[in-house]
């Protein structure tokens, strides 16, 4: 992803388009987006993401039966 | 390598939350564990009823969880009225209309925006309101009007075109705003006398941009559950343990599941672009009737960009039209039934010939229902 | 017929397009050939048995990702007698060309033609030239006559599907019209998705070679997967199951899909099989087919079933849930 002023590029499964970040400023290079009408709307949390996914299968675990 | 665990970096993860199957079963497990007594809960906007039903999950809850769509479909709930008024910017010369692909089939009061392409209008779908700006540069001698369709999560992208359109002089350039707002919606059907629904899973990308807080009535004084969203079959089924878990516990909370993409201050930038350029008004919404303070409008300031006073738009007349053909969506966008109670539902309103909005929209429950749950 | 004005849907392969077919074109040119609806109509002769099919591009822009309006035209044409069995021998060509049009691009695009027909070692044997006004037209429409031979004893036809019969793909399904859509330049996409155009009949000579017992094909095309199993199952009068799972997509054509809104299912393929084959010879298929760089990615997605009708996606979920015939155009959205 490269950086242009307020615009940049997005990489969504190799497939590349042309972004606004005005509405995210501070965002750099290697950050996940949320992508909305041709504008980045919110940065991905690598932490919350990995947390979800923790309670995800902790809840799938207690479901089994399985020692958390 | 065990199944459970966690994935190096933010792709592995992301795809572990889209495609396991291992997960989406166990969640569904666990959920139908987790539930004593039918639910009705009410699914906000119109990615979730599409997500719900392409994933499965309606069918596989059904008897224990009814899930109802609520009036996020921005198309859905855009009046009569609007369209009409978009068709009449279409049929101006040297007007080219731009917009997002999913107003085009909507049906106003005699025509649709595909009809009069059809007929030779220069409409326009793009990806981005970005893009209308490059055509309005390449083409200076028509005028670009670019359909403002849209709740929270659209009308700053859109507002922020016309900033941009504004800083680099490009004067042919306007747009025709019908920006409603989430939060007004759900305060009016959550005071209705005649829906009673226990919990709201609550918008993920609209509430990326205004966070949790334009919520809390829903729990101070409507005391639902509520728990805003992520899109993933994953997302949802833990969203609705959450709430099983809160009406369990009696304890209605204002909850996060989608904490990856959502934080209680939402995006700071775009409300401000809403706030500097924008006032609010009251609004007609399809099927839920006039709700105070429910749409944006562009400020005096921004005239020239504004299609209304640009091309000097007669104020809207709003004729509710389709309470006399037996069209129900107003009672679908409510959440007072589901498509199949509609008596034009597959009948005589199919996607190839809709008589309502809900049918043509691909965020509308009855295109969705259509669809998937027949 | 209830529409009063030709649209877009009509020519879209969904439920417009088949309800113009039955409404009024088989109302008046009917007949019990042309209503089988099949991709290559086989017709009596007594000189062996022959197979013949006709075909229009459209298709715009006329250059695109992994190939142009030539190569197309070649491919479909081959892929309709292909998948009923025939071995490609001869074509004819009709073009309708724009005035205006620039003499290096229709160039290009013959040379593609002459390309793609001296590798199936077909040769195009009458043709014809029309040359319009310039007007709401784009530069090049083609519509071609495909003329096969079927040099075995074999039927392919939805009438010997059976419940329990596996349901297998050649490859990765959509690339084309992801490619075209993309190619049409509005949606300001970089990618290196390419169109999947390509002439499958050595797919299924090796099969018939191989002495697998396929039931019926088809090339999914306009409409997509959702919509060409549909028509099968429909003719066959049986049900369809697929998982979501094991259906074939690469993740940039997903990842258009979702950007735009479009559902994969139904994006058009312009060199993919789907087989139906005898159940307890489906693996034997899936080799025959890996084996060829053409079918490199081939899966097996489903099966047959006697009911319920129509065809049904089991989601990750476990799940059921139907696959419609697609009713309008797809339309690119956001929410």
């Amino acid at each position: 992803m490269e950086i242009n002023g307020a615009m940049g590029k997005v990489d969504y499964q190799g497939v590349k388009r042309e972004a606004s970040f005005l509405m995210l400023p501070g965002v750099k290079a290697g950050d996940y987006v949320i992508l909305h009408a041709g504008f980045a709307i919110k940065k991905l949390s690598e932490e919350d993401a990995k947390e979800t996914l923790r309670l995800i299968q902790e809840m799938v675990r207690v479901e089994k039966g399985l020692d958390a | 390598m065990r199944k459970g665990l966690m994935p190096e970096d933010l792709p592995g993860i992301l795809k572990r939350l889209e495609g396991d199957a291992d997960l989406i079963r166990g969640l569904s497990a666990e959920l139908c564990a987790h539930i004593k007594e039918p639910l009705t809960l009410m699914e906000v906007c119109g990615t979730h009823t599409h997500a719900i039903s392409e994933t499965g999950i309606r069918r596989a809850l059904a008897g224990k969880v009814r899930l109802l769509s609520g009036p996020g479909c921005p198309v859905c709930v855009t009046s009569d009225a609007e369209i009409d008024r978009f068709i009449q910017l279409s049929r101006m010369p040297d007007v080219a209309v731009t917009t997002f692909g999913d107003m085009l089939h909507v049906p106003g009061t005699e025509s649709s925006l595909a009809e009069q392409r059809d007929a030779g209008a220069d409409i326009r779908i793009v990806y981005s309101p970005l893009d209308v700006l490059k055509m309005a540069q390449s083409e200076p001698a028509k005028e670009f009007c670019f359909l403002g369709v849209g709740f929270e999560t659209t009308s700053p992208t859109v507002l922020a075109t016309v900033a941009e359109a504004k800083r680099r002089g490009i004067g042919n350039f306007s747009i025709c705003t019908a920006f409603k707002l989430i939060p007004p919606a759900l305060r009016m059907i959550a005071a209705h006398p005649d829906l009673a629904i226990h919990g709201f899973i609550l918008p993920g990308h609209v509430s990326a941009v205004i966070g949790s807080e334009p919520y809390r009535f829903l729990v101070d004084e409507f005391k639902r559950p509520c728990v805003i969203t992520g899109f993933e079959g994953t997302d949802i089924l833990q969203a609705l343990v959450m709430i099983a878990d809160q009406i369990k516990e009696d304890e209605p909370r204002l909850e996060i599941q989608y904490t990856r993409v959502v934080t209680k201050e939402g995006n700071k930038a775009a409300l401000k672009i809403m706030e500097g350029m924008c006032d609010v008004k009251d609004s007609m919404w399809r099927g839920l009737g006039t709700i105070p303070e429910s749409e944006l409008k562009l400020k005096e300031v921004w005239k020239d960009f504004d299609a209304e006073h640009k091309f000097s738009l007669p104020p809207l007349e709003h004729r509710e039209r389709f309470d006399t053909n037996g069209c129900r969506c107003g009672d679908v966008l409510l959440g007072k039934i589901i498509p199949p109670d509609c008596p034009l539902f597959a009948k005589a309103c199919t996607p190839s010939n809709p008589i309502g909005p809900c049918m043509v929209s691909s965020e509308g429950a009855c295109a969705a229902y259509y669809k998937y749950e027949r | 017929m209830k529409d009063k004005v030709i649209g877009l849907a009509h020519g879209s392969g969904g439920r417009k397009t088949a309800r113009l077919i039955r409404e009024l074109f088989l109302a008046y040119l009917g007949n019990p050939i042309l209503e089988r609806l099949e991709d290559a109509a086989e017709f009596p002769s007594d000189r062996g048995r022959i197979a013949l099919t006709t075909d229009s591009h459209v298709v715009y822009p006329l250059f695109f990702p992994g190939g142009n309006i030539g190569k197309l035209v070649v491919c479909g044409t081959l892929n309709d007698l292909a998948v009923k069995g025939a071995r490609p021998r001869f074509m004819t060509a009709g073009f309708v060309l724009r005035a205006g049009m620039s003499m290096d691009v229709l160039e290009r695009i013959v040379r593609s033609m002459g390309e793609e027909l001296n590798k199936a070692g077909v040769q195009l044997i009458a043709g014809d030239t029309k040359v319009i006004e310039k007007g709401k037209v784009d530069d090049c429409y083609i519509t071609t006559t495909g003329f096969g031979a079927l040099e075995h004893e074999r039927t392919f036809a939805p009438e010997r599907i059976e419940p329990g019969d596996a349901i297998c793909v050649s490859g990765n399904i959509g690339n084309h019209e992801a490619a075209v859509l993309l190619a049409r330049g509005d949606f300001g996409f970089e990618h290196k998705i390419e169109s999947d155009i390509a002439n499958v009949w050595p797919l299924v000579e090796r099969l018939i070679e191989a002495g697998v017992d396929v039931k019926a094909m088809r090339d999914p095309t306009r409409g997509g997967l959702a919509t060409t199993l549909n028509e099968l199952a429909s003719a066959a009068g049986l049900g369809m199951i697929i998982k979501e799972q094991d259906v074939p997509f690469s993740p940039a054509v997903k990842g258009v899909a979702e950007l735009l809104g479009l559902d994969p299912y139904y994006l058009a393929s312009e060199g993919r099989l789907i087989a139906i084959v005898a159940n307890d010879h489906a693996e034997r298929a899936l080799e025959v087919l890996k084996a060829e760089p053409l079918g490199k990615n081939a899966k097996a997605i489903g099966e047959v079933r006697e009911g319920p009708e129509g065809l049904w996606l089991e989601t990750l979920l476990g799940s059921e849930r139907p696959l419609l015939v697609l009713e309008g155009e797809q339309l690119p959205r956001i929410c």
